[in-house]
């Protein structure tokens, strides 16, 4: 932190013994070597005869400009700075303060008044830029009724319709979101909330009004689960889940206490890891010949492209079986299977798997939905899933009732803006008609007082 | 060097034997060697590090980093604090070691430097820093003395040596010190190699003008005083060379002792912010606690049940010390509500203005060829703020230079220029100068505009005549002749030097003089008078006269002094002439002139001798010398005739009333606190148009008694009172004793009123039970004027006034008595010109003319101060609304301290991303141009009135950046609460959302420092777009794949940005944030605008609208007043050079005439002389009584 110094502290009295210039080095005499601004900086010709030509040649364009828009503009700022023929003004040529400099001055003058401290015939005139004069061209807004009026106005125009738009989309939206957390005695699931019963398969029944058009998105939802908690979202090994081989068998102490099990190297390590949502979703149509008819649901494509790609990958190894790449690490605590027999699908398996970066993406909010299935369009001619009834089939492995969480089961389809978000619609309507109120505020005030202030004259 | 640093036990006395180096060694006295620097290379960084520790803000980083250490707090990574902090530290070092470098080397020069000492009988060469207490050293004329010395012998007669001390204490003129009688006779050198005295004297201290010791030698005691000493930073002069022994070397010398820490001033607003940064962190600690309760609530309600997941730590036993650790991982997190680039930014922004006031142009000095400078770069905002001005007048308003101006010869007033058509022309539009070409002696400087002057001269009127020949003779002035022809006089005050420059241009040249003849060339021809008396000035008698015997034999005596002492003693047969030399006199008082009388007597023989007896007798008496030599010279110095008048002008410095007039039309009050008499200062005052004849009534107190000045300032209260009731204002004036309720009504008094007090009233004025009431009435007035006051009183003044007006206040001067008043100031301003350049030294800007002062304040300063407002708003509100984001995520996140940005963005947001669009704007930023702030003087108020930053501005800011970081956080939140993205995946994951968040937020405070920027240059465009791009530039860097893949677990945002920001409903929320957050801002801004603008609103407005105005320039004339003033004649000199002239002390030997050389009265000189010195050391009265160099 820099407070500045006080003036040099010791030497200060009377100037043989101080630099006459500084009291803080902040003070801008000691930084002139090094501080001024280049460009602006007319090179003396003694300091650098050979380097500076090309600079001149710059400057003498900077000057040539200046010049240029003094004379165009017809200022009357002072008097004309020497123009360039005048002899190189040597400006702080030497760190002007030593003592030094007062003696010698002092000698030379002898008895005559002194021109000014350390002051010699060296002239220290400021050079006439637009920079150091403060006279840089600029822009000045003002905030006239001309200018913020219609800002108000186009604001509104812009938003309101972009709020409609948004609002319609997200109406079109179909959306389905089904609770088989069972913490109500009535629900099917009930049953699974006590830990013996394991297996635990429950089945909820739900019907479609509409059908859902186009691909169709199975989510699972959590609520009152904090992801984002901060020992939680940092209690992963991102060199392990990279495939880093000393990683895997030494992952971070971020994962602590899910770092190690029995001695032997957790993969994937840490709480969040640990904690990834193992139940299984089967969704089935009951068709009109009661038979019910299983819903495809694809795997892969749920997770993002750079995730799947750069951000996991299995540890290496020579061949094509995984359990030997994870050879001396053990499971999480809480899984029920060892991290390479998530899937069957070789590139859907390991650190790979798709569920599993989907739960490592941790949530921002405590409640959260992740993208479970994708449900495929099949054609354009039939709905992908008709209306109907369905029914849900769940492997329940995940208990969340503890800490009072729930879970959701959500189908829905998309649109350009992603899901189902009625807030942003109505929050551009909103803010569309606040803004076009207010303008109308401001120009009905405007209109009244404007005669009044702005443009009477200036009374000192 | 390493001897520099010894360190010793205090002394009590000092011992130092001439010529015996090992006597002197016993007492390990310091060297000469004198060491300013506080590092070298080893100890710097050690030394530096404490140094800077030592900041209250450096420590407290320091603990967050060590905080950010422990694992179960840290909330972001050390890297967080470590960089900014680093940053820091590394520029603050590198600055302070540049600075000791400067240091290290003007030490090494002024170590090396040269000088002859006396060591084993030879005069050997040897550096600066080898000198050592007792040896002998030789000086030489124009060298610099090198250390206290005790003055043994010198090339002057009587071991005089005449020393220049502006580098001590600022006066220019020469002053004389002598050798005590014993030691003046050691010559030469193998005399002086055989000297063997002991000095014992007081231990090294600080007084300059005071020092005691004995010498011992040859069993004989001799007592030492200041007056046989030549201190260090000294210059010899007039002296071809001395002898000195060194008492007294390097830290130990009068001159090192002298220089003490600074101390180190802080502006109003450096002020505010402490207080507001204090309370920031009380803010801070409150958030804390808030969270760290919420976090032991959560932990128990929720966190234990959620343990099946997320286990505690190891550690943390309870909800509750979870809730404490918490609390310091908070605290890290919030940290940035006090960022600490905010101390880097407000330093590069002070540094910035302070190049500004260098580089200005329109503050550089074309004459003296000095430019501005800013000597401290922590004060500039406070130069918008000043509301009190205190002024020195000599040097300072006036230039000290005196010009013959005018004259009145016998009822004849020569001086006034008039033009073609026989009006009388202003000044400043002059023809041309008189020509002296016919005179080979006359000074070309020397300048006169009257032609019927010099052809009285040369038609030979003898009235004419006489008056020269008297401006010739009667003076104290001493003149050296270089060349042939090349005079060049010492005068001991600038009117008398211009006096006898005058006579010397109109063809009476003072050549030479001898202490019993004086020399003049009249008119060509050398004619030698003989001197008989010189009756020299004094305070009391106000004049000075001498009686020359012509060489026809007449003996005659001139006499010039004060009109109000001289015009009683005049012949009466002179009436009809005094007359109308009185009305000229009024004239030229009236035009500010400083006005002379000019008389002479005729005495026969006989009268003379037997005066001449008496004064003999008068001047050899024991007792009350003075006073019968006073009642002598008062008896022939009567019945005089009246010769005529000179004016002076004291010539007041360019553009100085204009200055006055414009300040004060910025409601800034200007009071000359001066040491000149009050005749010449009222004179001043009018002519620099303090005082006007406009005005109601000026008070002038001038009591001696504590009853008196009461009186006066009570009478002065009462009359205010009195006018303003009868002007009608509605009060009713109350006897008051609650002094700032009083002082609130007196200032709503109506009319203009000045006072002028003097010296004496002011001591008593000041004194604690009638300070107030001073303060009171001279606050209700327009003007003030304090005269003969001392160098203490100036700084008392100013002390009162900033201890009770809670104002900021300004004091400008030139000369080594305004310095305590430029340290005690607010801010400090050194006039770079005439007298030294010890106000230089201490001020904290300095230029070398006062008109600057209007562009320093009007233009530098209110910009400094609008700048560092603005700057101080935006900058809080940018941090509140970075950092309460994270306050509002703690509901959400169970209060575990996660943040909500990325660890990088906030690291770099303060330091990369929105730095500099803020420092430009700190720095560029202008409202009005600087022409508009100077024809506008009203638009100065804001910053005395401290409107544009204080505790309301701070929270609206506080309360703005809040509802930023609300909308930041919630709108984000509702978008994102269920949303998903357009390929069906979830939206709302931590990362998208901390990038959401961040990059609306830099773009919201972006959009409003384009807001705040009311200036927008090339350079504000280049940081604003460039700030962004930078964002986006590092954004996608940090999440790009390369970083990741080297660091994965340094850089897990990897895809990140590209996958966010490819959503619409991303940008779509960030739009709406960007609207939601501007636009109260707008609408507010331009009702304000609208409904009350200020002064600089609505001169902007005006501008725009009436682009092509012409700017209306005010011109004020200097226009001759006709007042009816009475001018006073002030010498400023002390009591002079006479009686060294009569005894002939001072003549070079070789110039002297030999026979009129008379001991008796010589050796009574020098005991009047010591005598006098003592005196006024002395007494602490003294100095109240010595006029002062204005």
């Amino acid at each position: 932190m820099i407070r500045v110094r006080p003036p040099f502290p010791s030497p200060i009295y009377p100037p043989p013994l101080v630099p006459p210039s500084s009291p803080s080095f902040l003070s801008p005499s000691h930084w002139r070597l090094q501080l001024t601004f280049a460009s602006y900086q007319r090179p003396s010709a003694e300091e650098c005869p050979t380097s500076s030509a090309p600079r001149r040649r710059r400057l003498r364009w900077w000057r040539w400009r200046r010049r240029r828009r003094r004379r165009s503009s017809g200022s009357c700022q002072g008097q004309q700075a020497d123009p360039f023929g005048g002899p190189p003004a040597r400006r702080g040529a030497a760190p002007r303060g030593p003592m030094a400099m007062n003696y010698n001055a002092k000698d030379e003058v002898d008895g005559g008044p002194p021109c000014a401290p350390g002051g010699t015939a060296k002239t220290r005139r400021p050079d006439n830029t637009a920079f150091k004069q403060q006279r840089l061209p600029a822009w000045q807004p003002i905030l006239t009724a001309g200018t913020v009026l219609p800002i108000f106005f186009i604001i509104g125009l812009i938003f309101i319709p972009i709020g409609i738009g948004i609002f319609v989309t997200s109406n079109n939206i179909r959306e389905i979101e089904i609770d088989y957390t069972g913490t109500e005695p009535s629900s099917p699931c009930n049953k699974c909330l006590s830990p013996d019963v394991t297996p635990c398969i429950c089945t909820i029944n739900f019907t479609l009004e509409k059908s859902f058009e186009g691909n169709v998105f199975m989510y699972y939802g959590l609520s009152n689960f904090y992801q984002n908690h901060r020992r939680y979202v940092k209690s992963r090994d991102d060199s392990q889940l990279n495939g880093d081989s000393s990683a895997l068998l030494n992952p971070s102490k971020e994962c602590e206490p899910y770092r190690r099990n029995e001695d032997k190297p957790i993969a994937p390590c840490g709480a969040i890891a640990n904690s990834m949502f193992n139940d299984t979703l089967e969704l089935f149509l009951i068709g009109n010949d009661s038979y019910p008819m299983p819903i495809a649901l694809k795997k892969k494509g749920i997770a993002w492209w750079t995730d799947k790609n750069v951000k996991f990958r299995n540890p290496p190894g020579g061949d094509n079986n995984l359990e030997e790449r994870f050879k001396g690490t053990t499971k999480p605590v809480n899984w029920l299977k060892p991290v390479y027999m998530l899937d069957s699908d070789q590139d859907n398996n390991g650190f790979i798997n798709e569920d599993f970066i989907v739960w490592m993406r941790t949530a921002a909010l405590p409640t959260f939905r992740k993208l479970y299935r994708l449900i495929e369009r099949k054609s354009d001619l039939h709905p992908t899933l008709p209306a109907g009834r369905y029914y849900l089939n769940i492997t329940y492995n995940y208990p969340v009732h503890y800490f009072d969480g729930r879970k959701r089961m959500i189908l829905s389809t998309i649109s350009w803006m992603g899901g189902k978000n009625p807030f942003l619609g109505i929050a551009y309507i909103a803010v569309g008609s606040i803004s076009f109120l207010l303008g109308v505020v401001l120009l009905v005030i405007n209109h009244k007082y404007r005669n009044s202030s702005n443009t009477a004259d200036i009374t000192i | 060097m390493a001897l520099c640093a010894k360190k010793r036990p205090p002394e009590e006395e000092r011992r130092a034997r001439a010529n015996d180096r090992e006597y002197n060694e016993k007492f390990q006295y310091a060297s000469n060697c004198i060491k300013t620097s506080k590092y070298n290379i080893l100890t710097f960084l050690p030394v530096n590090l404490f140094e800077q520790f030592q900041e209250v803000a450096n420590t407290y980083f320091l603990f967050l980093l060590i905080l950010q250490l422990i694992p179960q707090i840290s909330s972001l990574s050390w890297f967080t604090t470590i960089v900014p902090l680093v940053l820091v530290l590394t520029i603050t070092a590198v600055k302070d070691a540049t600075d000791d470098y400067f240091r290290h080397k003007s030490d090494n020069q002024v170590n090396n430097r040269q000088s002859q000492v006396l060591i084993n009988g030879i005069l050997q060469q040897e550096q600066w820093m080898n000198v050592c207490v007792g040896d002998i050293i030789k000086l030489e004329n124009n060298q610099f003395v090198a250390a206290d010395l005790l003055l043994l012998s010198s090339s002057e007669p009587h071991g005089l040596c005449y020393i220049e001390t502006a580098e001590l204490d600022g006066e220019t003129n020469m002053k004389v010190r002598q050798a005590i009688p014993i030691t003046s006779e050691l010559g030469d050198i193998s005399k002086l190699a055989k000297f063997d005295g002991e000095v014992i004297c007081e231990p090294p201290n600080n007084k300059l003008d005071k020092f005691s010791g004995t010498l011992y030698w040859k069993e004989d005691k001799f007592p030492l005083s200041n007056q046989n000493m030549l201190l260090r930073g000294c210059v010899l002069r007039n002296t071809e060379w001395c002898f000195g022994l060194v008492i007294f070397a390097g830290p130990d010398t009068k001159l090192m002792q002298n220089s003490g820490r600074t101390k180190f001033k802080r502006t109003s607003i450096d002020r505010l912010m402490n207080t507001l940064v204090l309370w920031i962190f009380g803010f801070l600690v409150c958030m804390g606690v808030i969270l760290a309760i919420g976090n032991a609530i959560w932990e128990h309600e929720v966190g234990t049940r959620f343990q099946v997941y997320l286990p505690w730590d190891e550690a943390v036993d309870s909800a509750f010390f979870s809730g404490f650790l918490s609390f310091w991982s908070y605290i890290i997190i919030l940290n940035t509500v006090v960022p600490i680039s905010l101390y880097v930014s407000v330093e590069v922004i002070r540094l910035g203005h302070s190049y500004f006031i260098n580089w200005d142009k329109k503050m550089f000095c074309m004459k003296k060829r000095t430019p501005a400078e800013a000597r401290t770069t922590t004060l500039n905002e406070e130069l918008g703020q000043v509301e009190y001005i205190f002024s020195d007048k000599t040097g300072t308003l006036t230039q000290n230079i005196m010009v013959f101006n005018k004259c009145s010869i016998y009822g004849r007033s020569y001086g006034d220029v008039f033009d073609v058509l026989g009006h009388k022309a202003e000044l400043g539009e002059k023809p041309e100068p008189v020509d002296f070409s016919f005179n080979p002696l006359a000074d070309k400087k020397f300048l006169f505009w009257d032609p019927s002057l010099l052809e009285a001269v040369k038609i030979g009127d003898p009235h004419t005549h006489e008056f020269f020949r008297l401006l010739s003779l009667c003076h104290t002035v001493m003149s050296e002749e270089k060349n042939e022809g090349e005079l060049y006089y010492k005068a001991q005050s600038p009117d008398e030097g211009a006096l006898v420059t005058a006579a010397r241009n109109f063809g009476f040249v003072f050549r030479s003089r001898t202490p019993k003849t004086i020399t003049v060339h009249e008119m060509g021809t050398a004619i030698t008078y003989q001197l008989l008396a010189i009756l020299d000035f004094n305070n009391i008698r106000k004049r000075m006269s001498v009686i020359v015997r012509n060489p026809e034999g007449k003996i005659r005596l001139y006499c010039k002094g004060a009109d109000t002492i001289l015009l009683d003693r005049l012949h009466h047969s002179t009436q009809e002439l005094l007359n109308t030399t009185m009305d000229h006199l009024n004239e030229y008082a009236g035009e500010g002139l400083r006005t002379l009388v000019l008389a002479y007597r005729d005495l026969d023989e006989e009268y003379y001798e037997e005066w001449a007896e008496r004064r003999l007798q008068a001047s050899l008496a024991q007792d009350s010398r003075e006073d019968r030599l006073a009642s002598i010279y008062e008896e022939v110095e009567n019945n005089m005739m009246l010769l005529g008048a000179t004016a002076i002008e004291d010539k007041l410095q360019q553009g100085v009333p204009e200055t006055i007039a414009l300040l004060t039309l910025a409601n800034i009050k200007i009071w000359v606190l001066t040491g000149d008499k009050q005749e010449t200062a009222v004179n001043i005052g009018y002519s620099c148009k303090m005082l006007t004849d406009d005005m109601t009534e000026v008070f002038i107190v001038t009591g001696h008694t504590v009853l008196e000045v009461r009186e006066e300032l009570r009478k002065a209260r009462e009359k205010m009172m009195d006018s303003s009731r009868s002007v009608g204002n509605g009060f009713t004036y109350q006897e008051k004793l609650s002094s700032s309720k009083l002082t609130s009504d007196l200032e709503a008094v109506a009319g203009e009123y000045a006072l002028v007090i003097n010296g004496h009233s002011l001591a008593h004025a000041l004194e604690a039970d009638m300070e107030l009431e001073f303060l009171e009435t001279a606050c209700a007035c327009k003007a003030v004027i304090c005269c003969r006051v001392t160098p203490l009183q100036k700084a008392q003044v100013v002390e009162l006034v900033k201890k009770y007006k809670k104002a900021v206040t300004l004091a400008i001067g030139d000369g080594a008595n305004d310095v305590s008043m430029i340290k005690t100031a607010h801010i400090g301003v050194g006039i770079s010109g005439q007298e030294g350049i010890q106000a230089v030294l201490a001020s904290d800007y300095s230029f070398s003319q006062f008109k600057f002062l209007q562009r320093l304040l009007l233009v530098h300063g209110r910009w400094s101060y609008l700048r560092m407002c603005k700057f101080l708003c935006y900058f809080f509100y940018k941090n509140f609304a970075f950092t309460m984001v994270h306050f509002w995520f703690g509901f959400f996140c169970g209060f575990s301290a996660q943040t909500v940005y990325d660890q990088y963005f906030i690291t770099l947001y303060n330091i990369v991303y929105t730095s500099l669009p803020v420092l430009a704007m700190g720095v560029f930023d202008q409202d009005v141009p600087e022409q508009r702030s100077m024809e506008y003087p009203k638009l100065y108020e804001p910053g005395q009135l401290n409107l544009l930053f204080n505790k309301r501005e701070f929270f609206i800011c506080i309360a703005q950046g809040i509802y930023t970081s609300v909308l930041m956080f919630f709108i984000p939140y509702g978008v994102f609460a269920e949303a998903t993205r357009d390929d069906g995946t979830q939206l709302a994951d931590y990362q998208s959302f901390a990038v959401t968040v961040a990059t609306s937020l830099v773009i919201v405070v972006s959009v409003q420092i384009g807001l705040d920027t009311g200036y927008w240059t090339a350079i504000n465009h280049f940081f604003i777009w460039g700030s962004l791009a930078v964002y986006f530039a590092i954004l996608f860097a940090m999440h790009s794949n390369g970083l990741f893949d080297m660091f994965p677990n340094q850089f897990r945002f990897v895809g990140n940005a590209q996958n966010t920001l490819a959503q619409p409903t991303v940008w779509l929320t960030i739009v709406l944030t960007t609207v939601v957050c501007i636009m109260p801002v707008v609408a507010f801004r331009f009702l304000r605008l609208n409904l009350k603008p200020d002064l600089s609103d609505t001169v902007r407005y005006t501008q725009l609208v009436r682009k092509k105005q012409k700017a209306q320039h005010r011109c004020m004339r200097r226009v001759g007043r006709t007042g009816s003033r009475r001018s006073g004649y002030a010498f400023s000199h002390q009591e002079g050079f006479g009686e060294l002239i009569m005894s002939g002390k001072n003549m070079r030997l070789s110039s002297l005439a030999l026979s009129s050389f008379t001991t008796r009265s010589s050796s009574s000189w020098i005991e009047s002389l010591r005598r006098k010195k003592s005196d006024s050391a002395s007494s602490p009265s003294g100095g109240a009584d010595k006029p002062l160099k204005g």
